[in-house]
């Protein structure tokens, strides 16, 4: 990223072309700082490294995916400056956003692969199946598999957007008959920084980009590889109802009087005390809303394996990793009734015995 | 020594009991019984302290974890700013899963400075053939196949077997998934993520490591069931003391036979 050949633009004149304001970039300056936890010093920092550097070439690529994660940052109401840091990094090569198509398109890709040979980012949304020797996913008459272990050899690192890309998401659910497998599982001598959610919150991909940029390194991972200071708390602890769930006031059933006094979601499966993520804090649409404020509970997008936890609306949801369709309280009430019974089956066996040897005793003395 | 009998009576006693005698309280068998049985001090203080420690903590930890999963009726007792129902039943939980935490490393420790009774607890003779012998003799006491049982000083091999499993496996993996979903809420970066964080990576998902934390919470239940009525029952039919040694440390035979 650091080396500045005359040719790339910085990030601060790509914006100012795109007609943002330099009112509005150092807007998004200070926002990001606080997103990324930074001290309001850091803002002058992050202001100069997007005037300074060359912008950092990012390669966009797309496997098994629904483009949840594209929609999320490009669909905003107003042109602010993350919607134009996130379209402009895609301009190298994003099969979604980018003008060109076809064989001009692969071009293009192999133009950016030389071009920033072990500089560029490659970002991946959606991840490749790996059954029937990739043929699930076909990105210009070759496999995805291929464009992607390709396209990894000469990058620098690899952001895997959203869950699919990190945990494989709902191709990769019990019986993933394509054997969907998430980035890090294919690309293993690279760094990685897995960004989940379905999708993840734009805010926070910007975020990722932007310290990216700023301090010339990864943001701090935590110990699943996901940037610490989005993915360190979960939901729940952060969660603007968390005073009924310690007060013991929970949403009973939907549409009761709880769920219109905004009660906590608990008892409805909310997943936030088992998901990490920052919705509660950032939010999404601008910091409109999310999930829980909107009455639902959180289904938990950005945890491994979120379709195969069970139902959204249990708090002790079915063992489905262990093939059982029962939950814990099921398989310990049947196992404890069954000892218990035993026991009890098994003392009043105990007790004849004990009294038929002791007639035989008197009977023997006798 | 007689063949039948491990005691040795002192032959210049007077007759024991004089006053009880007289009095008729002792009757011709109770000073039979009393010249026959034997005793031997097997649980040291800490041991007991433990196992009832742990009892009381494991039980508020059923009680508080089931009603943490299915949480009782919502309650309106005051503003919630005011109200930390089940703050408390948290809080109680944390509390008591503590203390079953230190508790167990002061178990470990005395394991390496107390008698040898202590270790029992820890380990199971696999590579001991007689001992497996002695399983199968206990497997078939508890199948009403043996007329007799035996005696034993410290745990019969089937009970050391159980406690190997159901406490110090059992209690190792609650302990460990415990810690993991504390750090949960203590964050990244503190004590207890520091030692069980990795737990969580290994299940990859917390709802997993929720539910099998409440698997484990149904397995030391079922021990208890076992545990409680195999106490009971040993106390009656056995040849030995059993409720009353985890309380005075002492363990009483009922006959002086040498098996």
């Amino acid at each position: 990223m650091g080396q500045s050949d005359g040719q790339i633009e910085t990030f601060y004149d790509v914006m100012r072309r795109q007609g943002i304001t330099r009112r509005s970039f150092m807007k998004y300056c200070s926002l990001t700082a606080a997103a990324l936890g930074l001290s309001p010093s850091f803002v002058p920092k992050i202001a100069h490294a997007m005037e300074t550097k060359p912008r950092t070439p990012v390669i966009w690529v797309h496997g098994l995916e629904c483009t949840c994660c594209s929609e999320s940052f490009i669909r905003s109401a107003h042109p602010l400056a993350k919607d134009v840091v996130l379209s402009m990094i895609s301009l190298d090569y994003d099969d979604t956003l980018m003008a060109a198509a076809g064989h001009q398109a692969e071009a293009a890709l192999q133009d950016t692969i030389e071009k920033y040979k072990g500089n560029y980012i490659l970002a991946v949304e959606g991840n490749p199946p790996l059954n029937e020797d990739g043929m699930f996913c076909i990105i210009g008459g070759k496999p995805f598999v291929e464009q992607l272990k390709h396209a990894a050899e000469h990058a620098k690192a690899i952001i895997s957007w959203g869950a699919c890309a990190s945990y494989g998401c709902v191709q990769a659910a019990k019986p993933n008959p394509t054997r969907a497998t998430p980035v890090h599982k294919v690309i293993t001598d690279k760094p990685i920084i897995k960004v989940p959610g379905c999708p993840p919150i734009a805010e926070v991909m910007t975020g990722v980009i932007t310290y990216m940029l700023t301090f010339d390194r990864l943001p701090e991972l935590d110990r699943q590889g996901r940037p610490a200071m989005f993915y360190s708390q979960r939901i729940h602890d952060k969660c603007y109802r968390r005073p009924h769930f310690d007060a013991g006031q929970f949403v009973e059933t939907w549409d009761d009087e709880n769920a219109r006094k905004g009660y906590c979601l608990y008892k409805m499966g909310c997943k936030g005390p088992t998901t990490y993520n920052a919705c509660s804090t950032v939010r999404w649409n601008e910091g409109v809303s999310f999930p829980i404020q909107s009455g639902h509970g959180c289904i938990g997008c950005s945890e491994d394996g979120f379709w195969d936890q069970g139902s959204f609306y249990d708090r002790v949801t079915d063992l489905t990793q262990f093939g059982v369709e029962a939950n814990a309280d099921k398989v310990g009430l049947a196992a404890a009734g069954v000892v218990g019974a035993g026991v009890a089956a098994h003392a009043a066996v105990s007790a004849l015995k004990a009294a038929q040897r002791k007639t035989q005793d008197k009977k023997e003395e006798a | 020594m007689s063949e039948t009998s491990i005691h040795t009576p002192n032959p210049e006693m007077p007759e024991p009991l004089e006053a009880s005698r007289l009095t008729g309280d002792a009757t011709a068998a109770d000073i039979e019984s009393i010249r026959t049985r034997t005793s031997v001090f097997v649980y040291e203080w800490p041991v007991r302290l433990w196992h009832w420690v742990n009892a009381l903590a494991i039980t508020v930890l059923i009680v508080t974890g089931y009603v943490i999963g299915k949480p009782l009726p919502s309650m309106q007792i005051a503003e919630a700013t005011h109200q930390f129902v089940f703050g408390y039943i948290r809080f109680a939980h944390f509390a008591a899963g503590m203390i079953v935490t230190v508790g167990f490393f002061g178990r470990i420790y005395w394991a390496f400075v107390g008698n040898s009774h202590a270790r029992q607890l820890f380990y199971i003779p696999v590579w001991n053939k007689r001992w497996w012998k002695e399983v199968f003799f206990e497997l078939k006491w508890y199948a009403f196949l043996e007329r007799e049982p035996k005696k034993y000083v410290g745990h019969n091999p089937l009970a050391q077997t159980a406690m190997f499993f159901f406490m110090t496996l059992g209690l190792t993996f609650m302990i460990l998934t415990g810690w993991a979903l504390y750090s949960e809420g203590a964050g990244q970066g503190s004590f207890a993520d520091g030692v069980a964080g990795w737990v969580l990576t290994l299940f990859g998902n917390s709802m997993i490591v929720h539910s099998v934390h409440r698997l484990g919470m149904w397995f030391i239940l079922v021990f208890m069931i076992i545990h409680i009525y195999a106490a009971i029952r040993e106390d009656i039919l056995s040849r030995q003391s059993m409720v009353s040694t985890m309380i005075s440390g002492t363990r009483t035979f009922k006959d002086d036979r040498p098996e």
